[in-house]
Parts: C-alpha cells; structure tokens; sequence
C-alpha cells in the first residue's frame, strides 16, 4: 500500500477522512472509486492483515498460551495493535468511579482499526428501529426510514459479502435475492439450541456475518454497485477475485489473511487505493479541524507521532470516522471564535446521548453434549446461529417491564482448548487427579454453552462523554472524560436475558450458575460490548442534533460525521453494518453536493 | 505425534530441565527446601508490549524456576496428568513444567498471583511430606504422594488445615490442565480436531446427529 510520509502528501484534497475503519474506510471507498481525491489519516500504525494475521498458529506458539494480558486485553493472537482498554499515554478519565459509573473505551491504533478483530456480526437496523421515539416515546427518531437507508444496505452487504438468511421476521429485514451467502451449517450446541429453544417459541436461526461461505461474484457485483463507472467496477473485480472463501478454520478474532472476511484493510482499502485517488498517512494523530472565520472547515491539524511533529492538511471537506468518542473529542478540541463550545456544538449536544449495547451472559453446562466423538467444529471462525428480537408484540401489548429487545448470541463448541477450557473439571467431574481426569477432560470438552444477550439502551442525559478540564495526552490534547449510568430499563432487560438463556439452557437439559434477579449485577460496564455509539447525534432539527440525516454537521456544512457518533438511538444489531450503509450514503451526499457546488 | 511438534526450548531451559530430570538436589539439608529458593516476590520484567510479533510469538521473560523447583513441577503435574499410552503421554512429556515456569516468571498481575500461591505450594508440600513421611514431596513413592495429594485435590471439602494446600493444588492443576490441553497432543488427546482447512463445512456427521436425537439438520 502506498503509505505517505507526514509531510510530503498533496497540498490540498477534496476530502480528508480521519479514521480508517469501517466508517472510513466506506466512506474513502465510495468517494475514490468516483474519483474524489481523498487523503486518509490514521492514528495507528500500517498494518498488514496478509503478511501479519497468525492464521494457523496454535495457543501453544504464544506466550502464556495466548491468554488475555493487559499486554493483550483479548488475548495475545486478537488483532488489536497498540491498543485496548488502555493505551499508554493516551489517557480517558471517568466522572465516577462507583461501580457502574465507568465507561470503559476500546481503542485500537492500528490501519483499519477495530474492523480488523471484529466478531463480523452484520445486522440491518430494522423500520422500527430508525422510528422508536414514535413507537414508545423513548429516546429520538431518526431522520430518516428503513426504505431509505434499504438501498444502502443492500450495496454494503454485496460489496462485503454476508452470510445468512431471510427469515420474514418482524423489524429483522430481509436482504434482496441473491445477496445473502448461504449459512454455514449449525454445530452440535447450536442444533441442540434450535431444538430446545423451539420448545420455547424462541427462533433459532442463521447469523448474519461478514464472512464469505463462497466467493463473491466477481462478474455481477461489481457492474451493479459501479453501473456507469467501468473503471471502478474492474478495479473492484480484480479486489473481489483476490478475497477467498472462508476454510473454515481459525478464529476470525485474529483477521484473515486470505481475506474472507470483511476488513477495511482487505475489502475498502485495497481497491480506494488503486484507483490512485486515494493516499493514506499513518501515526497521524488528529489534534483538531481547523475553521475559517466564516465557520467551515479548512481542514485538520495533525501530530505526525513519528517526530512528535504538527502538520496542517487542507481540504473541501473533512470527515470525522475515528469512531464515536475520538471522533466527538476532536470537535471538542476544534474551538474558534465561531465554535466557543466545541465546533459542530451550537445545539449544545456534542458529547451527549452516548450509548453501549446492553450486555449479560449466562453459562451452562449440557449432559447431552458430554462425551460426543471428535468431530471438527470451528466452522466460520465464530456463530452461525443467533436469535433475533422475538417479543415485539408482547412488548408492544405492555407485557414487559422493559422496552426495548435484544438478541442473543451463542458461544461454545468443540473450539481450540484454551488454558482455561479445563479449569474447573475437578468441579464438574469429583475427579481430583490422574487417568481419570484424562477421561473427565474427554467427556467435558465442547459440552459447555455460553449465551450473550445484546440489547438496546434508551439513551439518556446521564451518559455523555466532555473534555477532561486538566488531563492532556501526550501530544499535549485535552482527553475525554466519561459519565455514564445505566437506568432501570436496562437492568430490567439484563434480569430478562438471564431469566431466557436459564430456561434455554434448563429445556436443553443442562444446568446454570446463579441469576441476578435485579440485572445490576449481571449487567457489563458501560463500553464493555464495544458498540459505543452516539454524542453527535442525527436529527431532523439543528436545534435538537449535531448533523442532519446525511451525517452532515449542522453548524459547518463541510463536515461530515460518518461514524457511529451520528447515531441516535443503538438497536440491539450490532451497529457496523448501519455505520457503513450511513457511510456510504453520506458520502453520495458530498459527492453530489460537490457537483451541485454547494460545498 | 513427533517432538518437533512441541516447542523449543532454549538452551537454557534444557539446561535446567535435565538437571532436573537427572535429579540433582542433593546437598540440602532440609530435603526439599531447595525447591523454595527464589523469594515469592513480585517479577517486575517487561511484558511482550501492546504490539508483538504475533507470528514470532517470543516470550521475553526469563524462566524463574530452579532445577529442583521444575523437578517437583514434573513429578505433581505428572501425578495429575500422568502417562497412559503414546497417544496420551504424561504432562512432563509435553513440557506442562516449562509452561508452569513461563507463567509464574510473567510480569502480569494474574500470573503474578499464581506465583505467590505456587512458589508458597512448593514450600507446604515439602513441609507436608517432611512432616508426614521425613523425606521431600519428590522422593516420596506413589502411595505417598498420593496420600498426600488426596488430602487438597477437592478443595470444597479438604480439612481446614490443609486449606493453603488445597488452594495450591486446585491453582497447580489448573495450570497443569492448561498447559497439557493446549499442546498439540493434549488437543488431540481431548478431542479437539479442527485448525485445519476443509474444503466444505458439513456441521456434526450423522453418529453425532444421532446421539443429538435429531433427525435432519434445520439448514
């Protein structure tokens, strides 16, 4: 890839991206294919997913067997350079340090940021779901429908490749024919859940993952996503015919070489770049974007990390995707004498309404799942089943003490052993040492289930994220420091989740650890599940949001906010298949607004 | 399975490992105080950073145990895991003690937890065998030492002055476990058979299907 050294790019762009994930990379891929010169900035290093991803390396060719370090939060083989929940240097405080008043912030700092170890989970927002203030009086409506925003979807499913189904099932959209991948087939656990959750009227049925079960079809996608641009659609089949199909092994956590999976390095970046309108610097820090006295962007200042120097870029137009909370930091750090309270900030609401994706889990352990002969079960490098919101009316009937759902994903298999896969035989087994703990380790291997709840927050005033008044990093840039406090609706739902996967667990013959009745205990942290999104969010009146339905920022039209920031509300589907769709549709928005001349 | 599949050692490492394995903890005149001679304090190395060398995959610590220490680590963790036949070896066979060394030197806090609790196990177990029988926990026959270990293998109910022993134990197993299971023939051994690359996914072949009760796969 070529990537620029600080200091010797062009003297100007159409459009500077901040950030190189899933929201910029979407967003540097529609606008260079259409032949938009755009630069790039990354705060991490380069990173190679071909040359760098440890695909068949086992736990035993790591340090301490690849366990999680503070080295490594998830592990030693997650692809995660430089970065987790710390980052040395690179500080975030809390408000609040009274148990679950923290909000714990996921960074990596690495080229494509957290696309790379991403669990690849793809779901569509569903009507309901852009529209809940008008459903429930909760929260905010965005600015716009499922219909409009459909169309987007469709282009990202197809460029990325997803696998799945179409279900029919109530606010879970279908896909058009023909876009989905077929889903893998479901393991022992997973078909045993489908059985018993069945019982349940509780549907079991195919994930949707970035994942690609079979090659993508390089003849027709290209010529549908790129109808009067030939030039982009051989460049994308020439990506596309480089992407293999998954081989069903090794975990997707770690990226994938043979790009099988959805990753801005090996799906948005490759092509962007060849089109040669695209050049990209990394270990470019974003200190602030710097304005006119009229108010518009004029571009970004930058720390080029390598020499500690600052560099300033200029651009028509600058889009933030350094992911919600970097993103809402630099516009804090962008004050000017029009934008005294933070740039994009005129509403007050920068910063505020940040939300996290309701998370609990409950383990089981499956007698019927014991001593089952060997067979190969990594499959797609993580779920292939899932279970979508399935209580739509009785919530609407009033039946339940929360408001919004969640669905639920499912661990356990017959996965790679880890150092901690056996801890607890001698509880499970009675056995204490011996050839009889050979046995035990046999038949308890791949018999226990995890389940995970991932839920919808109601966003509300007591999480939001502002400027620390003393604490700088160490380029000298003011932090980000963070409130946060779930409400009664969500430890309702959490109690809920735990109370679904005991009777899931309990109907599979299987047993379960202790409930938290109150959904306090079993709640994760604020940031935990790593959906943070939210703090510039959408609306329909500049008054009441930061951007309009484009992700364009009221208060600067030349600044667009195409991460997860824009968000107004967080569904339970995990958001970055909707962060891309808006991507991609707020970047159609520059380029005809460029052509209109309006920017 | 070959010893090319398990890893290497350092230099090192198989220095200390056949002293150990040649039993050279002669001249003490505690017997198996030996094995105590590091202090239990904190290691304060370096760890691999926030960006390793995932394909490399070096541990930059140095090893910490002394031969006597990793010849009591053999002898417990093969009297846990111990040899049945070539495809279900012994854990010393699969280096587990090199692992339990790699461990308790690691700079983190969990691991650093664990070495105060094996480090402090090592001197009970000692004392417990002098105790009991006037020799060292790895001179002891197996009738001995099963004795012994049978008093703090099942930690909920072992008697309350065996409980720092107990809690030991179930921290050394633990990590004899780890370490075995997660060697090339410890996965094989538990029934692991995947990380290789199929053609096709074809879910759980009919015998599991069947013991499943389920007639036909859903999709």
């Amino acid at each position: 890839m070529p990537h620029l050294t600080a200091g010797k790019s062009k003297p100007d762009y159409d459009v500077i991206v901040v950030g190189s994930g899933a929201a910029g990379g979407q967003t540097a891929y529609t606008l260079a294919m259409d032949g938009v010169k755009v630069l790039m900035l990354e705060a991490g290093r380069n990173y190679d997913p071909i040359a760098e991803t440890p695909m068949f390396n086992t736990h035993e060719h790591a340090p301490l067997r690849a366990v999680p370090t503070p080295d490594k939060p998830l592990g030693y083989f997650d692809a995660t350079v430089n970065g987790g929940w710390q980052i040395p240097g690179e500080p975030y405080t809390n408000a609040s340090s009274l148990p679950g008043r923290e909000f714990k912030w996921w960074r990596p700092r690495m080229l494509g940021g957290r696309t790379n170890h991403w669990g690849r989970i793809a779901l569509r927002n569903g009507p309901y779901d852009f529209k809940p203030y008008s459903r429930d009086g909760l929260g905010f409506d965005w600015p716009m429908t499922y219909e409009e925003i459909a169309p987007y979807y469709d282009k990202v499913e197809s460029l990325i490749g997803v696998y799945g189904t179409n279900e029919n099932m109530e606010n879970t959209p279908n896909s058009p024919e023909g876009v989905l991948l077929r889903p893998p087939k479901a393991r022992a656990s997973e078909l045993l859940m489908h059985k018993a959750a069945g019982r349940l009227g509780i549907p079991v049925v195919p994930v949707h993952r970035a994942v690609l079960s079979e090659r993508l079809n390089s003849k027709k996608i290209p010529q549908w996503l790129h109808p009067h641009n030939p030039k982009a659609a051989t460049i994308l089949a020439a990506e596309m015919d480089r992407r293999l199909a998954c081989f069903w092994a090794t975990p997707c956590n770690r990226g994938c070489s043979i790009k099988a999976t959805y990753q801005s390095t090996t799906v948005h970046l490759p092509p962007a770049l060849a089109t040669g309108n695209l050049d990209i610097i990394t270990d470019a820090m974003v200190r602030s974007v710097s304005v006119d006295a009229n108010g518009r962007a004029t571009g970004v200042n930058f720390i080029d990390k390598s020499t500690g120097q600052d560099y300033i870029i200029k651009g028509r137009i600058v889009v933030l995707a350094a992911g919600a909370m970097e993103s809402v930091r630099i516009l804090l750090n962008s004050r000017s004498a029009r934008h005294g309270a933070g740039l994009g900030n005129s509403s007050g609401l920068l910063g505020k309404y940040i939300m996290d994706t309701v998370g609990a889990e409950l383990r089981g352990k499956i007698p019927a799942l014991e001593n089952l002969p060997p067979h190969n079960e990594d499959g797609a490098g993580g779920a292939h089943v899932y279970v979508p919101w399935w209580l739509y009316q009785e919530q609407a009937a009033g039946k339940l003490d929360f408001p919004r759902g969640y669905h639920i994903e499912t661990a356990g298999s017959r996965r790679e052993p880890t150092v901690g896969t056996f801890e607890n035989l001698e509880r499970l087994s009675g056995v204490g040492y011996g050839r009889r703990l050979k046995e035990e380790a046999r038949r308890y291997y791949g018999s226990t289930v995890a389940y995970g709840g991932r839920g919808e927050m109601i966003p509300n005033q007591n999480c939001f994220t502002e400027l620390d008044p003393q604490v700088r990093d160490r380029w000298g840039i003011p932090v980000l420091r963070f409130h946060w406090q779930w409400s009664e609706y969500e430890f309702r739902q959490a109690a809920h989740m735990q109370r679904t996967f005991a009777e899931i667990i309990t109907t599979m013959g299987g047993s379960h650890g202790n409930l938290d009745p109150t959904g306090k205990e079993a709640i994760e942290d604020g940031g935990r599940v790593i959906h943070e999104v939210g703090g510039a969010i959408m609306g329909a009146d500049p008054k009441k949001s930061v951007t309009n339905s484009h992700s364009q920022c009221w208060d600067a039209p030349n600044i667009y906010i195409t991460d997860g920031a824009s968000f107004c509300s967080n569904s339970d589907k995990n958001p970055t298949l909707t962060i891309m769709a808006l991507a991609w549709r707020a970047a159609d928005h520059m380029i005809a607004e460029m052509k209109k001349g309006n920017l | 399975m070959n010893i090319e599949a398990v890893p290497r050692m350092s230099r090192r490492d198989a220095m200390k490992w056949i002293m150990a394995a040649t039993g050279t903890a002669a001249f003490l005149s505690y017997r198996g105080l030996e094995a105590n001679s590091i202090p239990a304090g904190e290691r304060t190395g370096k760890g691999y950073g926030l960006d390793p060398n995932l394909l490399e995959g070096k541990v930059p610590w140095e090893r910490t145990l002394n031969a006597a220490q990793l010849k009591l680590t053999a002898v417990l963790a093969d009297i846990i895991l111990p040899h049945v036949d070539s495809t279900s070896p012994s854990a010393s066979a699969v280096h587990v003690p090199d692992f339990i060394d790699e461990w308790i030197s690691a700079p983190y806090p969990n691991q650093q937890r664990d070495r105060k609790i094996i480090l402090n196990g090592f001197v009970w177990i000692d004392k417990e065998s002098n105790r009991r029988y006037g020799k060292s926990f790895v001179e002891l026959n197996e009738t001995e030492a099963c004795a012994i270990c049978d008093g703090i293998c099942h930690s909920s109910v072992a008697a309350p002055e065996l409980a720092e022993g107990a809690r030991f134990f179930t921290a050394f197993r633990g990590l004899t476990l780890g370490g075995y299971y997660t060697t090339a023939i410890g996965m094989q051994d538990a029934g692991y058979v995947g990380n290789v690359p199929l053609v096709s996914f074809e879910g759980p072949p009919p015998e599991v299907l069947k013991r499943l009760g389920i007639e036909r796969a859903p999709w």
